[in-house]
């Protein structure tokens, strides 16, 4: 129950200093940029050093660009690739790990998360250093004969990225899991098992269901941070070779900081804020939906 | 019944045996960098030899402390995080409380406006903010890091779920009795939320020690810049190439403060992240 006598003043004047941050840093800049996206913009280019109206020419010119294709392709891959095996392997690792004589080997699969991912990213290199590299030596462990520079190869370049991020991130998620498994009810369990319902039987029609809030809210956490990852790129890769790991966030700094085209890269925010909103309202009216039922 | 009992106790080993193995190498970037880190200076990395050296040493930290003022840009972390936190509790714990003790007007959507912070990332909005920055003269300094964190729709959101899991009846008889809403919030709501606060704190401080673009944005001298954004320049000088044993000196210091504080409070760590998952 909610207070609900005279309303005053002051519940607006607590709210102000976060409202007053939101509305500087978030709101007044998506639509700036939904502006700006449609102006020629360029501070190396004497002609529209101020801005000059361009209608959807942005959008144009950047959709018939083959190279923002490949960008957008390389986003969507990523996000793609990564996601789903990093779910997949934090509700493994949470599954696995949930006993309490693990707890050591949690932190293992966790303290990657307190890496920053400059950090991280660096030591990679190395693993991913052809010849003498462990990354590939532990490959070879396998039988593994292919290609040996990740990084300076155009059709590994991004499965590099998808692997730190994988390795990096897997371990928060399984965090959510963890507390998710704790809270599914032993007596089910117990039921099941006198039931003799096989393990296969038992995760596909009871943990899976009853994880799905966590599952829902892993994978908008995972799908909004995949978006916005670019500094293993900044590290590892520059987005190379010929652009073959370059993903959506790495092109907008790009197109701002050395190319100076700030039109551009209004509309690849613009974009790049249509497509997280679209995923999250579509995720979150999803949600709503089955919540009915 | 004694078969059970086998089966069980072997597959009690198994399960350990292969979760220690992967542990181990899901570790092993840590690892090898804390091992590589302590080689001597210039021992070249072959095939075979890229574990330790001919001894140990702490030459490569050394080495790296004498390339980057790595002092400076740790001075610089502590400070831009610090700046963050203290204002992001303050803020947070106030809009929270209003969204959680107060029904008014308009309740709703300035919630709803505040959380879209959460769904666009203020990275990607990095066109207009740096503008801005620049505008408010503030670029190449701590603030410009800091200012725009400074209102969180995620700590916002976190506490109004805590203070909404605390009986209302507390906060009516304080004010009944005449306490001011900073009272109530001091000495009735925030001891009750210590735990989603130390969530939020232990995530804030994760999250913007180790962040890396909008500080290498808005930065361009020594004295501003903080500890990723000096790594990143580091990794890219051109006399260092290949020296594996200096660049991970150089990670780990970046690295080990906060790690170093994980693994002693690890328990904290970990709870922390599922506290602040959603309820």
């Amino acid at each position: 129950m909610k207070n609900n006598k005279k309303t005053t003043v002051l519940p607006y004047l607590l709210i102000l200093p976060t409202f007053v941050f939101v509305c500087i840093f978030t709101i007044y800049p998506t639509i700036a940029s939904f502006v700006g996206s449609f102006y020629q913009h360029r501070l190396n280019v004497p002609r529209y050093r101020e801005p000059v109206f361009n209608g959807l020419g942005n959008y144009r010119d950047i959709f018939a660009s083959a190279d923002f294709r490949m960008i957008l392709q390389n986003t969507f891959v990523y996000v793609l690739a990564l996601v789903p095996l990093t779910i997949l392997a934090a509700l493994f690792f949470a599954l696995w790990l949930k006993n309490k004589r693990f707890a050591r080997l949690r932190i293992a699969i966790f303290h990657p998360t307190i890496l920053p991912m400059v950090s991280a990213a660096t030591i990679w290199i190395f693993f991913l250093t052809p010849d003498y590299g462990l990354f590939n030596q532990f490959l070879r462990l396998f039988g593994y004969s292919g290609a040996e520079n990740w990084i300076s190869n155009p059709n590994l370049a991004l499965m590099a990225l998808v692997l730190v991020g994988f390795w990096k991130e897997a371990g928060f998620y399984m965090i959510y899991y963890l507390a998710g498994v704790q809270n599914l009810p032993e007596d089910v369990y117990e039921a099941l098992k006198l039931e003799g319902a096989g393990p296969l039987t038992v995760f596909f029609r009871f943990t899976l269901p009853l994880l799905r809030r966590t599952t829902l809210f892993v994978t908008t956490v995972a799908v909004i941070g995949a978006f916005r990852a670019i500094d293993h790129v900044i590290v590892m890769t520059s987005g190379g070779p010929s652009g073959t790991s370059t993903l959506l966030l790495y092109q907008l700094w790009k197109v701002r900081f050395e190319n100076l085209n700030i039109g551009q890269a209004s509309t690849i925010t613009v974009i790049l804020v249509m497509v997280l909103l679209l995923f999250t309202i579509s995720n979150f009216l999803l949600n709503e939906k089955r919540g009915e039922k | 019944m004694i078969e059970t009992g086998l089966k069980r106790k072997i597959f009690s080993t198994l399960t350990m045996g292969i979760g220690i193995l992967i542990a181990l190498l899901w570790s092993m970037p840590l690892i090898w960098a804390l091992i590589a880190s302590l080689r001597p200076l210039n021992e070249p990395f072959t095939r075979g030899q890229v574990w330790f050296g001919s001894g140990l040493s702490l030459a490569n930290y050394a080495r790296a402390f004498s390339l980057a003022p790595f002092g400076l840009y740790f001075r610089n972390t502590v400070f831009l995080v610090l700046m963050i936190l203290s204002v992001q509790l303050v803020t947070s714990s106030m809009a929270g409380f209003a969204f959680a003790f107060y029904s008014f007007k308009g309740e709703k959507i300035l919630f709803t406006l505040i959380l879209t912070q959460m769904m666009i990332p203020t990275v990607a909005l990095l066109v207009p903010n740096f503008q801005t920055i620049r505008v408010m003269g503030l670029y190449d300094t701590i603030p410009a890091m800091a200012i725009p964190f400074w209102g969180s729709a995620f700590g916002t959101f976190l506490l109004r779920q805590s203070f909404l899991g605390i009986p209302r009846d507390y906060g009516d008889a304080a004010m009944v009795d005449g306490c001011k809403w900073y009272q109530v919030l001091w000495h009735v709501y925030l001891p009750m939320a210590v735990p989603s606060m130390i969530a939020f704190s232990i995530s804030t401080v994760n999250w913007h020690w180790n962040s890396l673009l909008w500080p290498m944005i808005v930065t361009q001298s020594d004295n501003a810049r903080p500890l990723t954004a000096g790594l990143a320049r580091f990794t890219q000088l051109g006399e260092i190439g290949a020296q594996w044993g200096l660049m991970s000196a150089a990670t780990l210091i970046v690295a080990l403060p906060l790690l170093i504080l994980f693994l002693v409070f690890q328990k904290r760590f970990m709870e922390g992240y599922m506290n602040s998952g959603l309820k």
